[in-house]
């Protein structure tokens, strides 16, 4: 099955990104090492805390969960030529969503007066979380379609709509917790009432991973699948490629924008949904955990591939996991993980131009024999 | 007339006294934007760069007047310069790396933004707690007023003053000098730069730099002028909204400055309600900003037609 050129385009796009990958661990090393931490030290500590036995490692599978449903929000989109960022702004919302209509499904009020917190409704978990989930998705979804309708309809550039997004989604959050939701009990951080424990997502048997990384699994799978073997992702894919082209052949290409950023957003805001109901069991300021954008990082170094996210996503959540092993034994600033996702993105940009033009993954080309040209090969003559 | 009794009045009062003090990081960095996708590149990464001038110029102006013995009349100034040569450094990356084959500038932008402030955040943790010397600031109150408040509002920054005098030569600089003509020309056309022997690169890697000097020059304002302390909240996505202001101003300097005021003005509005004890909807007075630049961008983009003044070759943004 497998002719040459296929088995060489796939080493590329694997290879690529796994060298920026390890060049970046490198440039890390170097950036450590001017700090003056001994960056073997670090690699080590890394490893230690991210993958170096079940325990750590079920850290790391944890802050993978969301990581691969924000990359998609980015992910997705990207197909169809859009560059969206509007991740965390997705995520808050479809936290916010899903929590409120918990909340409603448990207490019948949003703000629960005292009786009513005494008497959970009986109303069966699966229901209620499937509830949740559908608030966040379609909560999540409509408000990164809005960036699309906005591109589309407007023309309005959707990289700078969607981050502009991401702080009114934040400061929407922020306004409901400090008023009208508020829960006057909490009173270290402005926060919603919690959900009942009977209503949060439970872990997987005997682990301490949460069912939200199967969600993420699934959602990776569909989305695979969705893109790569259906005639609506190959009208995206066509669309991305040549606009001009997929609008000569008919395809409607405002209704795709639209509906893929609905798709992109709901996955975000299925992570929100997750982040609450497993981790935080309320909404307030800790939802803003920048998971939204490591999952632009993510969507980045997978090149937009749904399966690759789910790998990504894990090995970014270690070193994300490993942040807090950095800070305890290395007392190295909280905001080294940043200065570290920042290099991995600009390596990995860089690596974008590489396609094509290394030599081991071209295409040999049996009639020219290889010679270098005359000018270079005789200067003296 | 004292404080107490301004009452209502307080609400424009502060408002005003927000768009002098505020909107200075919106000019400087709108200023870079322009000079930078006049050239027909975009650098969405200010936010980063703006992140990296405030660090460098409070970290500066702490060292100077504390451990180098620099008067602290001078180091804050010294800290502004410093701020304007890291800001191009951020720069020369972005322009190194936005020129490279099948690399797209606005995820480039994306990338810097998280490096600049992850780089601004981890060398700038030791200078969060010590206090750095300001940059002073004229007090035009005293000319006008004897209130207090008055005063204090009207104090104003050399900084700001050689911003808002940065946007007419700016102006000119584009319409009437040979270097201008050439960035104007590597914008619009390419083609026609490359027939005229200008090295498109060579100019759009300027442009970037120098636009990103201007960009960490607007964050030693944020650090040494106002709210003039450094932490890790101190930008609030001015880096960013300016550059959807250039698209609002036209890319002309000019109409730059007034977007900026308009825009420190709207960024006033949630303090100077706060101030007369109207705490009801603080955050989303907050986000007015954003809202507002959200809006502009709705009312100015159209599908129909690429927006009038837009350089040509700015792929991304005219669309």
């Amino acid at each position: 099955m497998l002719n040459s050129t296929n088995w060489r385009k796939t080493a590329e796009a694997i290879a690529i990104p796994i060298g920026a990958l390890l060049f970046s661990l490198v440039l890390f090393g170097v950036f450590c090492a001017l700090a003056g931490k001994n960056p073997f030290e670090v690699y080590g500590l890394i490893y230690k805390s991210a993958f170096g036995n079940w325990r750590a490692f079920q850290g790391t599978l944890l802050r993978a969960a969301p990581l691969m449903l924000t990359a998609l929000c980015t992910a997705l989109p990207a197909r169809l030529g859009l560059m969206i960022i509007g991740n965390e702004g997705a995520l808050v919302i479809g936290g916010l969503a899903s929590v409120m209509a918990g909340l409603v499904m448990s207490y019948g009020s949003v703000v629960p007066s005292a009786e009513q917190l005494k008497s959970v409704s009986g109303l069966p978990p699966i229901f209620v979380l499937l509830v949740m989930a559908l608030a966040g998705i379609v909560a999540g979804g409509l408000w990164i379609a809005a960036v699309g309708a906005l591109r589309h309809y407007r023309a309005v550039n959707e990289t700078i709509s969607s981050l502009l997004m991401n702080y009114i989604a934040i400061a929407i959050m922020n306004q409901l917790v400090g008023g009208p939701i508020k829960d006057p009990g909490e009173t270290i951080k402005a926060s919603s009432y919690a959900l009942p424990d009977i209503y949060r997502l439970t872990n997987l048997p005997s682990t301490r991973i949460h069912y939200g990384l199967l969600y993420g699994i699934i959602v990776c799978a569909i989305a695979y699948f969705l893109i790569q073997h259906t005639t609506f992702g190959f009208a995206a894919r066509t669309a991305g490629g040549n606009v001009k082209a997929a609008r000569i052949a008919g395809l409607p290409v405002g209704k795709l924008t639209i509906i893929i950023c609905f798709l992109a957003g709901s996955c975000a805001g299925l992570a929100g949904m997750v982040e609450v109901a497993a981790v935080h069991g309320r909404v307030n300021e800790s939802l803003v955990a920048g998971y939204g954008y490591t999952g632009i990082l993510v969507a980045f170094v997978a090149r937009y591939n749904p399966i690759a996210c789910v790998l990504v996503s894990i090995v970014l959540g270690g070193i994300l996991a490993s942040g807090g092993a950095l800070q305890r034994s290395l007392e190295m600033p909280d905001a080294t993980a940043l200065v570290f996702q920042g290099l991995v993105f600009l390596v990995i940009l860089y690596s974008e131009s590489l396609y094509g033009r290394l030599k081991i993954f071209k295409e040999p080309t049996p009639k020219a024999p290889v010679m270098s040209p005359p000018s270079t090969a005789a200067p003296a003559s | 007339m004292a404080a107490e009794s301004i009452g209502w009045w307080g609400v424009p009062l502060g408002i005003l006294a927000g768009t002098l003090r505020g909107s200075a990081p919106f000019l400087f960095v709108s200023l870079g934007e322009c000079l930078t996708e006049k050239s027909g590149k975009i650098n969405l990464g200010l936010e980063g760069t703006l992140l990296m001038g405030a660090m460098s110029a409070y970290a500066i102006s702490y060292l100077g007047s504390e451990k180098w013995g620099i008067p602290s009349s001078i180091s804050p100034w010294l800290g502004v310069l410093v701020a304007g040569i890291a800001g191009m450094g951020m720069g020369f990356i972005h322009a190194w790396l936005s020129q490279q084959p099948k690399v797209n500038d606005v995820a480039v932008g994306i990338a810097m933004i998280i490096f600049g402030s992850g780089l601004a955040f981890y060398l700038g943790k030791p200078f969060i707690q010590p206090q750095a010397p300001q940059l002073q600031t004229f007090e035009l109150g005293g000319f006008f007023t004897n209130s207090p408040a008055l005063q204090s509002a009207l104090k104003i920054s050399p900084l700001f003053l050689i911003g808002v005098a940065l946007a007419p030569a700016m102006n000119w600089f584009f319409k009437s000098t040979r270097p201008g003509l050439f960035i104007r020309a590597v914008g619009d056309s390419p083609d026609a730069a490359l027939a005229m022997g200008v090295s498109i690169k060579k100019v759009r890697m300027l442009c970037i730099i120098a636009g990103s000097f201007l960009a960490g020059i607007g964050g030693a304002y944020l650090s040494l002028v106002y709210p003039g302390s450094w932490t890790e909240k101190i930008s609030s996505g001015q880096g960013l909204m300016a550059v959807a202001l250039v698209i609002f101003a036209r890319w002309n300097p000019i109409q730059c400055l007034w977007a900026s005021l308009f825009f420190g003005g709207a960024q006033a509005i949630a303090p100077a309600l706060q101030a007369v004890g109207i705490d009801q909807g603080y955050y989303l007075f907050n986000a007015a900003p954003y809202v507002l630049t959200l809006l502009i961008m709705i009312i100015t983009c159209s599908p129909k037609k690429t927006l009038s003044g837009a350089p040509g070759a700015l792929g991304t943004i005219s669309g």
